[in-house]
Parts: structure tokens; sequence; C-alpha cells
């Protein structure tokens, strides 16, 4: 054996973040490696900016052997629609983005309210974009400690022709050997960041010095507080007759459809004061910030079955 | 322990572990008790577990609710498949893969054994030893599972008798040098009360071994760790031929992960299955480069010479041969409803390389209650049996035994695309 072999055994053990690195680039390759046509599923979002850099990691100084897609429900912050495409332009990579808009134009999404989130309706949009592209596989940043029913999902999820997650019938995921093998029209869902936490999701930006969109940071914005969680004051969301609207420090835990994603009270103007309020936070992501899931203990649940993410 | 006052320092990795039993050992309660006392339920799960309780009619808080998953698994009050868990003691993170106890779901247990570094078997104090224990104790040995603690669970229940605590460890080290496991560590607790989990506690002063939470930030977290010798399944080729990036236009890198071993720059190395050499010029991360690199890296490798290499090849050191086979001898276990029909060809997939596969036969089956050996013609769902395989294409391969990694295979049904089977090469 080799000094430089006995040297590296010296410090064998990998850091709970580059073992968690590696594990998802070895993911992203398996897509690359066994998917014909797939696509990585950008928002940019906190999950998906850390895919794109796993991505980078794992195809450089290739191209991504994907392009990247939105669901964009046109209801999002401009400051992270922007922060989409510019990263995708600095990264010279194709990004497809297909708008709920254009299936409620079309007829396939019909709402019940007009205020109403959009967020259920992006499974239609996906499923569209989907049959469009021919893609075998859509590449996504979910992760299991995010809510229960993602806690049981595979790292390649089957969907069948419907796009129906089925919790009762997943293929067994043994190893770290992937079936990604699907019929025309079925199509896997990949989730390389699926071990990851949220604080270690905060700590692999800083370590890689990650951009953000601003709306991450702390800032000031009016909202209301309603039920526990704040609602910001936006164009989509005014306040109502008999609201009180406070001027107040905030920051996104999360990313999502002004009309569900709420925002929570902070200071934490860096990534380090983000970090220590993640490791002391007392409420979970979800919780903290989707006024969505709470209606029922089972709405993610029953979404994915649906063609959710 | 109690809250984290201060951002995580974690320098010692990251370990995957699983707890076996059934809800009846305090399985969930342990699970429970492990997230709560490192402080990883939040206060509106704990919410939704305080409603759950009332509703269940229970006066305290259930700690077993925080394992409960699925809208389906809630409704029957079972649960259905493997669910993961994690958290973090400021100096690891922790993968806890949790599955269900009963008979019908040995495939679960499979799939979360399959990425263990230890496991947590579960026995109830006043039970002792039962099937349960011994079937997955030989699920535990049969999957490679490196570490094994049996948690003697329960203690508050028989007063924290410690004769009744070394009764079982007896019992259970002589059927342990049975089914040959290695060596076991035994930790009297109460997962209720919390006893020797996190804390110590007062009730078992007579015990003065280390805590479940003392003994998993002790253990190695490598899975891969007790082989030397050099395996790289190739998983991708990169050639970049971007017009923008001229220099590139002979790059050929081999993309992978680095499953035992490690390699340096300079290193000869090896392609199977076509024996052709070539030494290590660059090992690259990204586009930031390494002297060297070792097992469960993922990294890209350049090699000195222009040879023929894809995915599904494996890149070795010639002192250090793996064996090129279209035999194959394995334990298999058959996960799907649909019986194993030895009429048939199925995929195999193994690393990164598939093949077709005929099996030849099926040499017994084995009861994993009563681990006796029968002759079988077919397997069902959860059998577990010893098989011989012919395989279209050769595989690069090494024993379950000496790799988990590179002596790992899956079956899958070529018609529904299934995977129907879990094997361990012999």
């Amino acid at each position: 054996m080799s000094s430089a072999e006995q040297n590296y055994r010296g410090r064998r053990t990998l850091s709970h973040l580059d073992w968690l690195e590696s594990e998802s680039i070895h993911i992203l390759r398996e897509v690359a490696g066994q998917c014909a046509n797939p696509a990585l599923l950008f928002s940019g979002g906190k999950d998906s900016i850390c895919l794109l850099r796993l991505a980078e990691k794992a195809f450089r100084p290739g191209k991504f052997p994907f392009p990247l897609l939105h669901i964009d429900t046109g209801h999002n912050y401009r400051e992270v629609t922007d922060f989409r495409d510019s990263r995708a332009a600095e990264l010279g990579e194709r990004l497809i983005v297909r708008n709920v808009e254009d299936s409620m134009a079309k007829g396939t999404v019909v709402l019940k309210t007009v205020g109403e989130s959009r967020n259920k309706y992006q499974s239609i949009t996906l499923l569209e974009a989907i049959a469009e592209f021919g893609f075998d596989c859509c590449i996504g940043g979910a992760r299991r400690d995010e809510e229960k029913a993602r806690a049981k999902e595979r790292i390649f999820s089957f969907r069948d022709d419907f796009g129906q997650w089925n919790p009762k019938d997943q293929r067994p995921e043994v190893w770290d050997i992937y079936n990604a093998r699907v019929h025309k029209g079925e199509n896997i869902r990949a989730f390389p960041i699926s071990n990851w936490t949220e604080l270690d999701v905060w700590q692999y930006i800083q370590r890689e010095q990650l951009a953000l969109p601003s709306i991450y940071f702390a800032h000031t914005r009016p909202v209301i507080r309603k039920g526990g969680l704040l609602q910001p004051v936006t164009a989509l969301t005014p306040a109502q007759a008999g609201d009180v609207v406070e001027e107040m420090m905030v920051r996104y835990r999360t990313v999502g459809d002004i009309t569900c994603t709420a925002p929570v009270e902070s200071n934490a103007t860096s990534l380090a004061m983000i970090i220590e309020e993640t490791a002391t936070a007392t409420v979970t992501e979800r919780g903290a910030t989707r006024l969505d899931d709470q209606t029922s203990e089972a709405s993610m649940e029953q979404r994915k079955k649906e063609g959710y993410f | 322990m109690s809250a984290l006052e201060h951002i995580p320092d974690i320098d010692n990795g990251l370990l995957r572990f699983i707890t076996c039993g059934s809800v009846d050992d305090g399985k969930s309660t342990l699970i429970g008790r492990l997230l709560w006392d490192t402080r990883t339920i939040l206060a509106d799960t704990l919410h939704a577990i305080e409603k759950t309780s009332l509703k269940r009619g229970n006066a305290e808080i259930d700690l077993s609710l925080i394992t409960d998953g699925l809208q389906a698994e809630r409704e029957q009050g079972i649960t259905i498949d493997v669910a993961y868990r994690y958290f973090s003691t400021g100096r690891r993170k922790y993968i806890i893969g949790d599955s269900p106890g009963h008979e019908q779901y040995t495939r679960n247990m499979v799939t979360a054994a399959s990425t263990a570094n230890l496991a947590v078997i579960l026995i109830d104090a006043r039970k002792g030893m039962l099937t349960q224990t011994r079937r997955h104790s030989f699920l535990t040995k049969l999957l490679g599972v490196p570490n094994i603690v049996v948690a003697v669970n329960k203690m508050d229940l028989v007063d924290y008798d410690q004769a009744i605590f070394n009764n079982i460890c007896a019992e259970y080290r002589k059927f342990a040098a049975q089914i040959e496991l290695g060596e076991v560590r035994f930790i009297p607790m109460s997962a209720l009360t919390g006893e020797m989990l996190v804390d110590r506690g007062d009730k078992l002063q007579w015990y003065a071994g280390p805590t479940l939470l003392e003994l998993l930030e002790a253990t190695p977290s490598a899975h891969s760790e007790r082989d030397e010798r050099f395996r790289f399944p190739v998983q991708y080729v990169c050639r970049p031929l971007r017009a923008d990036r001229p220099e590139l236009h002979d790059y050929r890198g081999f993309m992978g992960r680095i499953e035992s071993g490690s390699i340096s720059v300079g290193d000869e190395v090896m392609v199977l299955p076509s024996e052709r050499r070539s030494r290590v010029r660059d090992i690259q991360l990204g586009e930031v480069s390494m002297a060297s690199a070792g097992a469960e890296q993922s990294v890209t490798l350049l090699l000195e010479d222009e040879i023929d290499i894809s995915r599904g090849d494996m890149i070795v050191k010639p002192h250090q041969l793996v064996l090129v086979t279209r035999r194959v001898e394995a334990m298999l276990c058959w996960f799907s409803e649909t019986a194993l029909d030895p009429r048939r060809k199925y995929i195999l997939r193994h690393t990164t390389r598939e093949a077709r596969a005929l099996i030849d036969a099926i040499e017994y089956r084995v009861d994993v209650n009563s681990l006796e050996h029968h002759s079988a013609d077919g397997l069902a769902m959860n059998d577990i049996a010893k098989i011989s395989l012919r395989l279209a294409q050769p595989i690069c391969a090494d024993s379950y035994a000496s790799n988990r990694a590179t002596g790992n295979f899956i079956l899958v049904d070529e018609t529904t695309n299934n995977t129907v089977a879990a094997g361990m090469i012999l």
C-alpha cells in the first residue's frame, strides 16, 4: 500500500455533508445513466438551488444531461423567478418554463374560486409538460424530513401513466441500486436529497457559498397574523376589512406559491444567522410556512397520489 | 440531553441504523424517545400527536405516534412500509430505517437493513427471546449489518431486575453463536421512561456499559470500511465536446462512486471486463482535482491512455482483482406478490450493470423462523432461498460477505419493470 493511501485512510470518515453530497451525486448520475430523457425541476427555491450545485459537481465539465423545468403558478415572487432565470443563464443550461395559467387558458385547470391557491394545480401542468416533452424522469428537491408521506417515499419513485403515486405498491429500494425502468407514459420522480434535512440544506448552502433569492433573508414586509401563521400582504393576498396589517421583520423558510406560503418572523440577515435559527427552531418547515398542509393531516399524501411532487 | 443550545458542529460523519421489533416491543416508543430527547420533534408535530392521542382516548402523549406515517396506515393501525427518520446530536447525523416487525414484511426489513451499519434488536424483558427475535437476527446477519445491539426493553416492567437481563443475554449469545453473528452488545433500557437511551437514569445502576446513544456515537460510520480493495463501477462517461471549451475536446471522464478502497493519481488500474490497463491521470470532484480519494466518494477519474470504457464497466487495481463471471450463487429474498417462476428470465442489476438472468436451481428455502432448510420449486413473497443463476453477460462480482456494495444485486421483472428480488452473492 502506498503512503498516500495510508494517509488517506488516516482521515477516512467523510463529514456528514460530504457523505450526503456524494450520495446525491451518485443518484444524479444514476438518473443520467438509466433514463433516456430526464428533466430537473428548478424553482429558484433553496432545495433546487442545492440540486443545481450537485448537478455541477456530478457532470462538470460536461453540460447537464437534462434541461431545467419549472412549473410556474404565476403566483411566485419576482425575486424568485428572476433568480431562477439568471441562475439558469449563468450555468448555461436550458430552462423550460410551463405555466399553470396556460393550463387554465386551455381549460385543463379549472379554479374553484378566483383567488384560490394554484399550488395543487401544478400537478396538472407538470403532467402536461411531461407529456409534451416525453420526460421519463423528473428530478426534484423533495426531502424525507419535510413531511410524513415523504418519509416513506423512494429515492426513485415510480408514477403510473396518470402520474399517481401508490404508497402501498412502491418498488422495493435496496442498497443503492435504483430501478428507473418504465414503460412509455409512466415516469420516475427521482429525489437526490431525500436524506437531507432542512439544516443540512442550509449548511450546504453556506459551505458552497450558494447565492439565494433575497426573500430567504430577513426583510421588512407587511403581514397579517392568521391562525398562528403570518400571511403576507401582496396584490394577490390583499388585506381584508378588519385585518390588522403589521410591518414585521420576516424571512421565508421555503418559497412557493404566494397564496399558500407564509414567511416567519426573523432577524436572520445572514446564512450563519439562518443556520442558528434552523438549529434551534421549534416548528417544522412545513408547519411554519404552509398554509395548505393544515387542512387535513394527510393532505400531502393525497396530493402526491394525484401526481404532485 | 435537552435542547441544542448552539449550532451543531458535526464532524463525526453519518450513521445509518435500523430498529427491529414490533410495536409491542416498544420500537416506536424507542424511536420517539431518541427523537424527543435529541430535540428533533418540534412543536407543531407534537401538537398533531397530542391531537391524535386525545382522539384515541389516551391521557398522555403517545411517543410512538411520532413514527405514524401514511393515512392508510393510521386507518388500519399498522405500518406498511419502511420510513426514514433523521436526527442529529451535534456530533453526528443519524438516519433511522424504521421497518415494521410483522413476519409478512420481511422484505421491508431486508430493505431497511441493506443500507444500515448498525441494528438495534429489541427484546421485551417480560417475554425474552421470541421467534421474531430470531427472524430479525437472521436477517441482520444475512444483510451483513456489521454492528448489532440487543436492547432489552421494558426493564421498568420487571423491576429493573438484573437477573432477567442476564438470562436474556445468555440465551441470545447462545443463539448468536449458532448463526455466527459476531460481536453483540447488550443494553438494558426503558424506552418509555428513557433509561439508558440518551440519559442513564437512576434505576439501572448495576449496568456499567454505555447508553444506546453513547454506543451509536462511538460506532464506525463507513459501511464499506472492511474491504480495502479498490472498486469503482463506472456510472457515466463524460465527453463534453463543447464548442465553447475546445481545451476539453479530448476530455474523457469516468464518473462513479468509489465503493471501497482508495485511489491516488499515478496508480495503475485495470478496466473490467476488458482487462485493459492504464494509470490514473487525475481525480476530480466537480472541477476540483484531488491527489487521492477513498470509499464512498463520488468522483471523476481521468486516465492516461485512451481506452474504451462505458457505463457498467468496473475499474479496479490489477493486484486486487474481482471475479468476472456469468455464474452466480446467492441468497435471494423474493419481494414480489407474483411468485418466482424458474422458467422465466429476469433482469439482474448489479452495480451499474444489467444482465439477463436465468434461475438454474433453487437449492433450498430458509424458514426465517426456525432457520430450517426446505426444498422449493418456486418462491413466494418474503421467501429467502439459496439459488444459482446463469447470466447472459458477465458481471464483476465480489462475495457479499467481503463487499456489500459489489456483492449485491436486484432482479427486475421485464414485463412489469418491478423490482422483484434482492440477492447477496455467496
